[in-house]
């Protein structure tokens, strides 16, 4: 295959296997820049990129901005806090505003499912899902995806327990698209409450999570995400480590070379243990370097390219 | 393409420039004229420019071997993230990812690659170098000089110079990844409309 047949990265869910190969193998040979001396490349020079972010992020907003930078795109980052939203300016006269300065790309983030999207039918700039709602989190299932390529060299018939606030969760939605699309056996695990309704047409649902994690090759935690939590979903935090937690004793009962991923930011003693978040099969900070990578491809693939009419 | 020695899609053989025989004859003059510039082969450090620069530049540290008794290291450069043209060529080409093994600071670094023609893809290929360290020296060994130099670049070592037209494309065929050796002229096929998948000249 050649060249990314699409303008927008929305979502995993529109993507073919093939395309989501193009993206993992881009971001493996881009890696390599980050390694340099110098570790910036001239490929994006002259293009410009908006990170217009309206949720908190620490990793994801300084993820894209470290791949703008190796590219030599010029970028700026739009943090809602401080700018016009406030003042009550909708989504899309804010975006209206932005690409009459003429950017090629604009990143995305924002509570609302579909905002993206929204975006791309009204907006001409190339437009990237940096997390929709409890939609979906493409980057992110990409960057697992590259981690678990390199722990265990393949993702096809990989056995993946998702464990966590699966409701709330986009990575988890866009982990589930990427992994059932490439061929890995996926579990899902949660209390009831934090079980999305239809789920289980995708995946089979354990609320068990010694059933899911057993012999597991890899196991994905979720952040409890409590910002999005109005209602009682489980009686308390410590209960929910006592029945859904990740222990070290319930990491033996997954394969040896087990990877544990967690996307960040982590809530130790919740839904993970601080002695597996820091053990020796967390992958957790190679997910961060990943990050990067496959942040890389994304704006390589999205904007490097032309219109596809080869001028010789 | 493997094992492929066709002509690129809108083209059709004019004529062979190198058969097997004399390609490695080109090579071996080449190994000795690097040898006799830079007796020490492991001050020098040979990159290959992808795709088919690499295998040559093994070719070359190969035959540098036989000379002088120690050879050259070999590293591979791909200038995919360096080109001037990159929104102008369509689909982003695949890459093949960079590897320079050692150190390039006050070395010599012989770029190799196949053919020589704008002479962007070297212009390129200097830009990336550079920003992995400070060579005491770059020179350039190409199999094929084929001329229409759109930058003030020479090549130091050359198998071959040709006068082409802008009409059409030198080929150097290798038996690492095309099952034989052997360098070609191609012509255009004037009749046809320029195909979509027309390659780009280098």
């Amino acid at each position: 295959m050649s060249g990314f047949p699409h303008r927008h990265l929305l979502g995993i869910e529109p993507l073919e296997p093939a395309e989501i190969q193009l993206i993992l193998d881009t971001a493996e040979t881009l890696r390599e820049v980050l390694d340099r001396p110098i570790k910036k490349v001239p490929t994006l020079r002259g293009k410009t990129v908006i990170n217009l972010f309206y949720e908190n992020s620490t990793r994801t907003r300084s993820s894209f901005e470290v791949a703008e930078r190796v590219l030599s795109a010029d970028s700026l980052s739009i943090a809602t806090a401080t700018s016009s939203a406030q003042k009550g300016e909708t989504l899309l006269d804010t975006a209206k505003n932005l690409e009459a300065m003429n950017p090629d790309m604009i990143i995305l983030r924002h509570a609302a499912s579909g905002a993206p999207h929204f975006l791309a039918r009204h907006c001409r700039p190339s437009i990237v899902n940096a997390g929709d709602g409890a939609h979906e989190h493409p980057t992110q299932a990409l960057l697992d995806a590259l981690t678990l390529r390199q722990k265990k060299g393949r993702i096809k018939g990989l056995r993946v327990a998702i464990v966590g606030d699966i409701l709330h969760s986009r990575v988890a939605r866009s982990n589930l698209w990427l992994l059932t699309k490439m061929g890995a056996d996926v579990v899902l695990c949660a209390p009831p409450t934090l079980i999305p309704p239809g789920i289980e047409a995708m995946a089979p649902v354990t609320y068990s999570i010694d059933e899911a994690v057993e012999g597991a090759d890899a196991i994905m935690m979720l952040r409890i995400q409590r910002e999005r939590m109005a209602g009682g979903f489980f009686p308390s935090t410590r209960e929910f480590h006592i029945r859904f937690g990740l222990t070290e004793a319930r990491v033996k009962r997954a394969k040896k070379d087990v990877v544990i991923l967690h996307p960040g930011p982590m809530n130790r003693g919740v839904e993970i243990a601080s002695e597996v978040a820091d053990g020796p099969y967390s992958v957790i900070l190679d997910q961060v370097t990943n990050g990067v990578a496959v942040r890389m491809a994304v704006l390589y693939l999205l904007l490097g390219g032309g219109s596809g009419e080869a001028a010789a | 393409m493997k094992g492929s020695t066709s002509a690129p899609a809108g083209y059709r053989e004019r004529h062979e420039l190198m058969d097997a025989a004399r390609l490695s004859r080109a090579l071996s003059r080449m190994a000795h004229e690097i040898t006799e510039r830079h007796p020490d082969p492991t001050a020098t450090v040979l990159v290959g420019v992808e795709t088919r620069g690499v295998p040559l530049a093994r070719r070359l540290a190969r035959l540098v071997k036989e000379a002088s008794g120690s050879a050259p290291r070999v590293g591979s450069l791909d200038i995919t993230l360096y080109r001037d043209d990159l929104t102008a060529i369509g689909p982003n080409p695949v890459m093949k990812g960079t590897d320079i093994p050692l150190s390039i600071d006050g070395r010599v670094v012989v770029l190799v690659d196949d053919v020589l023609y704008t002479g962007r893809t070297i212009r390129a290929a200097l830009g990336e170098l550079l920003d992995f360290g400070r060579p005491s020296r770059i020179e350039l060994a190409v199999v094929v000089d084929r001329g229409h130099r759109e930058l003030p670049i020479h090549a130091d070592y050359v198998g071959k110079s040709v006068t082409t037209t802008r009409d059409e494309t030198v080929q150097v065929l290798l038996k690492e990844q095309d099952g034989e050796d052997r360098v070609v002229v191609y012509e255009k096929v004037r009749a046809k409309a320029p195909s979509a998948s027309a390659k780009r000249p280098r």
